[in-house]
């Protein structure tokens, strides 16, 4: 890959690992939070159906994580599977895709 | 007198260790040890060395283990039970016993630009450069690397990703990045920022740790890394 590319792929994997930090600790302080009283399913799609602020929180989570799992594998395939050039980049292109729908689905089905 | 159990590579890639009983001496390095056995035990054994104390950066070698300059490591510090495993460096090809091939070491330093590129001649008056000011401490901090490859054999990257520059020649380009009379920076960012340069290291440290000169290569490539995102922004890249 170019150089450009290479120091883009750095600088979107330093953003969503700041994005990350602030949504895992966001997200577990509300699991925590939220299970005091015990946990249901009903209490959950209480808070998130309709609620406007989960639904782009967690979108932006999700979002975060698309971004950020394929760039970090794509040294471990390289290092470890020594699985470099164009198909490896396809598979990480698919799997952000896969990443996106099932987590976007997720998300929804909780708005919804 | 007390005798080290002295283990050594002999051979190519594909040879093993051959013991050696060596007598223990006071203040003894274990390029002491080493040269031992080549002048008294066995003068086929293929070492290198120079200047015998931390200048030249020829010497270094895997000592139990751990990749070290054998003339400034004292016997007493890493001998366990009055025992040493000496093998040649990791990562570089062995032509034989303790002798590694540094070709491909220093070539990586030509491809990182490790070459400075001035614009003045003799005729030109010096260049003033402050001695406090930001980019000179950053070339303070890894000006003193003597090429010794310690780095370069402890670093995992290197190990699992042969085409990796390595932490030797992302410090030595860092260093001229910040030399205000070189005047190829932008060919040098491109030459590092690549699939190979600085972007590939995990920043697992392995080379600052052993760095006998002190040097965090580490931080001079997470200066690169920060110097090709400015330059990736400013659409110099």
């Amino acid at each position: 890959m170019s150089t450009r590319g290479e120091t883009l792929l750095w600088v979107a994997q330093r953003a969503s690992a700041a994005l990350l930090a602030l949504c895992v600790v966001v997200h577990l302080a509300t699991m925590i939070y939220a299970i005091q009283g015990g946990l249901t399913a009903a209490e959950i799609l209480g808070r998130t159906r309709g609620n406007l602020g989960w639904l782009v929180f967690y979108s932006v989570f999700i979002a975060a994580v698309v971004v950020h799992v394929p760039i970090g594998l794509r040294p471990v395939l390289g290092e470890w599977l020594e699985w470099r050039g164009t198909s490896r980049e396809v598979f990480l292109v698919a799997l952000a895709l896969v990443l996106a729908v099932l987590g976007m689905r997720a998300v929804l089905g909780v708005f919804g | 007198m007390t005798q080290l159990r002295v283990r050594v590579w002999r051979g190519g890639a594909d040879g093993g260790f051959q013991p050696f009983a060596v007598p223990r001496q006071a203040s003894q390095t274990v390029l002491d040890a080493v040269t031992y056995i080549q002048r008294v035990l066995d003068p086929t054994l293929a070492y290198r060395f120079a200047c015998r104390v931390g200048m030249c950066g020829s010497c270094a070698m895997t000592v139990n283990g751990v990749a070290r300059w054998t003339c400034r490591t004292h016997v007493d510090k890493v001998a366990r039970d009055g025992r040493l495993e000496i093998a040649p460096l990791r990562s570089l090809p062995v032509v034989r016993d303790l002798v590694t091939e540094m070709r491909g070491f220093f070539d990586k330093w030509s491809r990182a630009e490790g070459v400075f590129r001035g614009a003045r001649s003799r005729r030109d008056a010096f260049e003033r450069v402050a001695p406090r000011s930001a980019q000179r401490l950053n070339v303070e901090a890894g000006i003193e690397c003597i090429g010794c490859a310690v780095c370069y054999a402890s670093c995992d990257v290197v190990a699992q990703n042969p085409e990796y520059l390595g932490p030797a020649a992302l410090n030595r380009a860092w260093t001229l990045l910040n030399d205000v009379r070189d005047v190829a920076q932008a060919e040098r960012l491109r030459a590092v920022a690549g699939d190979a340069g600085c972007h590939a290291c995990h920043s697992q440290m392995g080379c600052t740790e052993r760095c006998p000169k002190g040097i965090a290569p580490t931080a001079s490539i997470a200066g690169l890394k920060r110097a090709a995102m400015r330059a990736l922004l400013a659409g110099e890249l």
